[in-house]
C-alpha cells in the first residue's frame, strides 16, 4: 500500500491525523456502546461476585468466587451446558449443509429463482417467538398436524408428544432452530458463491471435469471464508439460545440451554448474584469460542 | 484529499455524533416522561388472560369508572405465573410507576412484600374482616397487608357425564378408581374407533405441576405439603413417592406422554376437543367447557379430586390478590378502585359472570352466588382440606422450592427415576436450601 516515495514525515503525518480522525468518528459509537452495552457488563461482572438479590438490590456483599463455585458444582448448570454445546453443534452443522444445498440452488439459473430466494427466507423472517409457538401447536401431541400426517402416511403409529418426551424434545428443538436458521445461512452462502470467480467453473467445464469433483475441488474451498464466517455467526448465535427454547419446553431440564438457567436464577430465584455468574460465565465462553473461530480461521486464511 | 479538510470533517463527524447522542438521552427521557406522565390520572392495574378473567376484570373496572368518574386502564399479563412473577419483578425492581395496582398470586405476599403499600391504612377494618382468615394471615407480612384477597381457586375433577352414564361407571373418588374407570372406557371408546385420553393435568415443568402434585401427595394419608408448617422438610416419604410413582406408570398408558408439556389452557384444549376422560383443572374452565362454541357443552361434570390411599380428598388453593405498588404515583384512588373490584357486589357479581369464586365466607350462604355455580357448594368441602403450598414457611426460597419439587416430580413422569430416588435428591436439596429447615430466609 505504501510508497517507499513519500517522505517518512509526510506518511506518518498523514496517518496520525487519518487516525485522529477514525477515533473521532468512532467516538460516538463508542459512547454509545460503553453505555448501553459495557456499563451493564460490567455491573454484571461485578454482580456476579456478590450475593445480591432481587428483592434488595442494595444489601450486597462481596462473597469471591463462591457462585461460581456453586455453578459448577450445580447438576442444572452443568446440564444447561451440556444442552447447549449439544444444541449448538448439531444444529450449527445441520444448518451448514442444508443452508450449502439450497445455496447452490439458488445459485443455478431457472426461472422463478427471485420468487424462490424471497420465498426461502420466511422463516427467517418470522419472529422466533412467533415461529416457537406455532411449532408448539404442530408439535402437539393430540392435536397437532404433524402427527396427523405421520399417522395418516403410516409413518409412525401412534401419536408421538414432540415437546413433551424427554427423548425428543431436544431433536424437536433442533428441528425448530433448523427449520428457522437455515435460510440465514443460505443466503450468507449464497452471496459468497456469487463473488466466486467464473473463470474456475469455466475451465473446470471446459476440462469436462465432473460436476461433484469441481464442487469438492473447486468450490468448497474458495467458498471456505464465507462458510467459516457464518459457522461463526450461527454458532455465537447459538450459544446464546434462550427464547425457542423457552417457548417451545420452557423449564423442562431435558432441554434447559445456559441463558435458561441464567433467567431462572436472576428472576425465578431472585439469585442476582448465581444469575450475574451463569451470565458471565456464558459471556466469557462465547468470548473463548469467538478468539478460538478467529485464530482457527486467520490460520487458514494464512495457509491459502 | 488535503490534511487541513481532514480534521474539519472528523470535527463535525463527532459533533454530528454528539447530537445524536445528546438528542438520544433527551428523546428517551421523554418517552419516558411521557409513559408516566400523559396519562396523567389513570390508574392502570393488572388482569390475568385465562378464559373469562381479562373480560370479567374489564367489567369491573369500567363499573369503577362509571361511579367515580375516574379513569383506569387494565393491562394484560401473561398467562403462566412464572412469566407474570419475573415480568413484576422487573418492574418492581425498577421502580417503575407504569402499574399502580398489581394482580399477585397467593405464594407471592412474602416475596414482594418491599414492593408494596400496606393495605391496612386503605381499607377500614370492618371490610377487611369479611374475608377468609386464612387469606388475610397469607397476605399479610411482618403486619403489613400486601394485598387483598380477589378471587380464590381450588383444582377440580373435570369428568366426561355421558361416558360415564354409557359405560355405568360411577365418578371416581379415589386414584385408583379412576385409574379403572380410565382403563375400562378407553379400552371402550378406542374399539369403537374413538380415541381417547384417561386424564389430563398440569404437567409442564412450572407453578403448575406443583400445584397438581402436591395435590396428589397432600390427599393421602401423611402425604405431607413438601415443607410442612414448622419449616420442616417432610418431601421424602413413602406415601408421597407411592402416589407419583402410580401417576408416572400411568404415562403414555392413560395420561397422553404430551401433558409433561401441558398448561392449564393446554388441558383444555385436550378435554374440550373430546380427547380426554377425565381432567384435573381450576374452576374457570368450568364456564368454557359449557359455552355455545364448546364440543362438549352439557356433557362435563365436575367433582372433587380424587382420595388417596386413606386418604382425604383436596385441592391446592390457589387465587389471586390485589395489590397496590409503594411506586404509584395515585395511591388513593388505586386503593380506591383495590376496596371497588374486592368489595361484596364486585366480588358477587364476578361469581356470576364468570363463576369466579369469592374469598369472602357470607357469600358462600348467598342464594344468587350459590346457583351461579355448581361448585359452589362443593367449594366448602374442598376449602376446608385444601392444601396450601409451602409458600408462607419459605418466604423469599418458595420458587427455588416449588422448583426443585416440579422438577423432582418432572424427572419421575418423564420415567428417568423412580419417585424415592428423586425425592431424596429433592430432600437434598431443599435441607441445604435452609439449613436441614431451620431457617428459611
Amino acid at each position: 500500500m505504501s510508497h517507499p516515495s513519500q517522505s517518512s514525515y509526510n506518511k506518518s503525518q498523514l496517518t496520525r491525523s487519518r487516525t485522529r480522525d477514525a477515533w473521532l468518528f468512532l467516538l460516538p459509537t463508542l459512547v454509545v456502546l460503553s453505555l448501553v452495552a459495557g456499563w451493564p457488563l460490567l455491573r454484571t461482572i461485578w454482580f456476579s461476585f456478590t450475593d445480591a438479590s432481587l428483592s434488595s438490590l442494595e444489601a450486597t456483599q462481596f462473597v469471591g468466587i463462591d457462585n461460581f463455585m456453586y455453578l459448577l458444582d450445580d447438576a442444572t448448570w452443568r446440564q444447561s451446558f451440556k444442552n447447549t454445546l449439544f444444541f449448538a453443534v448439531i444444529s450449527v452443522s445441520l444448518e451448514t449443509v442444508l443452508g450449502l444445498l439450497i445455496a447452490l440452488v439458488l445459485n443455478a439459473h431457472f426461472k422463478g429463482r427471485g420468487w424462490l430466494r424471497t420465498a426461502v427466507l420466511i422463516p427467517w423472517a418470522i419472529p422466533t417467538i412467533v415461529s416457537a409457538k406455532m411449532w408448539g401447536w404442530i408439535l402437539h401431541d393430540v392435536y397437532g398436524v404433524l402427527n396427523e400426517i405421520l399417522l395418516f402416511f403410516h409413518i409412525i403409529k401412534e401419536p408421538l408428544a414432540w415437546a413433551a418426551s424427554p427423548d425428543l424434545a431436544m431433536a424437536s428443538v433442533i428441528l425448530v432452530d433448523v427449520w428457522k436458521t437455515t435460510p440465514f445461512m443460505a443466503l450468507l452462502l449464497l452471496a459468497g458463491l456469487q463473488l466466486l470467480p467464473q473463470e474456475c467453473f469455466e475451465a473446470a467445464r471446459v476440462d469436462g471435469i465432473h460436476p461433484l469433483r469441481v464442487f469438492w475441488r473447486v468450490t468448497l474451498p474458495l467458498l471456505k471464508p464465507s462458510i467459516t464466517v457464518a459457522v461463526i455467526f450461527r454458532t455465537l448465535d447459538a450459544l446464546r439460545v434462550f427464547d425457542l427454547i423457552y417457548v417451545l419446553t420452557s423449564g423442562s431440564l431435558e432441554t434447559i440451554s445456559m441463558s435458561v438457567y441464567a433467567r431462572q436464577q436472576l428472576f425465578d430465584f431472585q439469585n442476582v448474584g448465581i444469575g450475574s455468574a451463569a451470565a458471565t460465565l456464558l459471556f466469557f465462553i462465547i468470548s473463548l469460542a469467538t478468539i478460538g473461530f478467529i485464530m482457527a480461521g486467520g490460520l487458514k486464511q494464512d495457509g491459502r | 484529499m488535503s490534511k487541513k479538510v481532514m480534521p474539519k470533517k472528523g470535527l463535525i463527524g463527532a459533533i454530528i455524533g454528539l447530537i445524536l447522542v445528546v438528542g438520544f438521552y433527551i428523546f428517551t427521557r421523554q418517552s419516558a416522561d411521557h409513559a408516566g406522565g400523559s396519562d396523567g390520572d389513570v390508574i392502570h392495574i393488572t388482569c390475568g388472560m385465562v378464559g373469562l378473567e381479562f373480560k370479567t376484570c374489564q367489567e369491573g373496572v369500567a363499573l369503577w369508572e362509571k361511579k367515580t368518574g375516574k379513569k383506569a386502564k387494565v393491562l394484560p399479563a401473561p398467562n403462566g405465573s412464572t412469566e407474570r412473577l419475573t415480568l413484576f419483578q422487573q418492574h418492581l425492581a425498577a421502580g417503575s410507576d407504569n402499574i399502580d395496582i398489581y394482580q399477585l398470586d397467593v405464594v407471592w405476599p412474602g416475596l414482594l412484600a418491599n414492593h408494596f403499600e400496606d393495605l391496612n391504612d386503605y381499607i377500614p377494618q370492618d371490610e377487611r374482616r369479611q374475608y377468609f382468615p386464612q387469606l388475610m394471615e397469607n397476605n399479610t407480612v411482618n403486619g403489613k397487608l400486601v394485598a387483598m384477597p380477589w378471587f380464590i381457586q381450588v383444582g377440580f375433577l373435570y369428568y366426561r357425564k355421558d361416558l360415564l352414564e354409557k359405560y355405568h361407571r360411577p365418578v371416581p373418588t379415589t386414584w385408583e378408581a379412576l385409574e379403572e374407570t380410565a382403563t375400562l372406557i378407553m379400552e371402550g371408546q378406542t374399539k369403537e374407533g374413538n380415541s381417547l385420553w384417561g386424564y389430563v393435568f398440569q404437567g409442564k415443568a412450572y407453578e403448575g405441576l406443583t400445584c397438581n402434585a402436591l395435590e396428589w401427595i397432600h390427599s393421602q394419608k401423611d402425604g405431607g405439603t413438601i415443607v410442612e408448617a414448622d419449616g420442616r422438610v417432610s418431601i421424602n416419604n413413602p406415601a408421597a413417592t407411592q402416589i407419583v410413582d402410580r401417576i408416572a406408570s400411568w404415562m403414555g398408558r392413560i395420561v397422553p406422554e404430551g401433558v409433561l408439556n401441558y398448561e392449564q389452557e393446554d388441558c383444555r384444549g385436550v378435554f374440550q376437543s373430546g380427547k380426554a376422560l377425565f381432567m384435573r383443572n381450576w374452576p374457570y374452565a368450568w364456564g368454557l367447557l359449557n359455552s355455545d362454541d364448546s364440543p362438549v357443552k352439557g356433557k362435563v361434570g365436575i367433582a372433587p379430586l380424587p382420595c388417596g390411599i386413606n386418604g382425604k380428598t383436596t385441592g391446592a388453593l390457589g387465587g389471586w390478590n390485589l395489590g397496590l405498588s409503594k411506586y404509584s404515583k395515585h395511591k388513593k384512588d388505586a386503593a380506591d378502585l383495590i376496596r371497588f373490584l374486592t368489595s361484596n357486589e364486585e366480588l358477587k357479581r364476578r361469581s356470576q359472570a364468570g363463576g369466579y369464586f369469592p374469598p369472602m365466607e357470607k357469600l358462600y350462604q348467598d342464594g344468587a352466588v350459590l346457583s351461579s355455580n355448581p361448585l359452589m357448594k362443593a367449594m366448602g368441602l374442598v376449602l376446608k382440606n385444601a392444601a396450601l403450598r409451602p409458600a408462607r414457611q419459605t418466604r423469599s426460597k418458595y420458587s427455588q422450592v416449588s422448583s426443585a419439587f416440579w422438577n423432582a416430580v418432572h424427572h419421575v413422569l418423564s420415567k428417568k427415576i423412580t419417585a424415592e430416588k428423586s425425592f431424596q435428591e429433592a430432600d437434598k436439596k431443599l435441607n441445604g436450601l435452609s439449613q436441614n429447615g431451620t431457617k428459611w430466609v
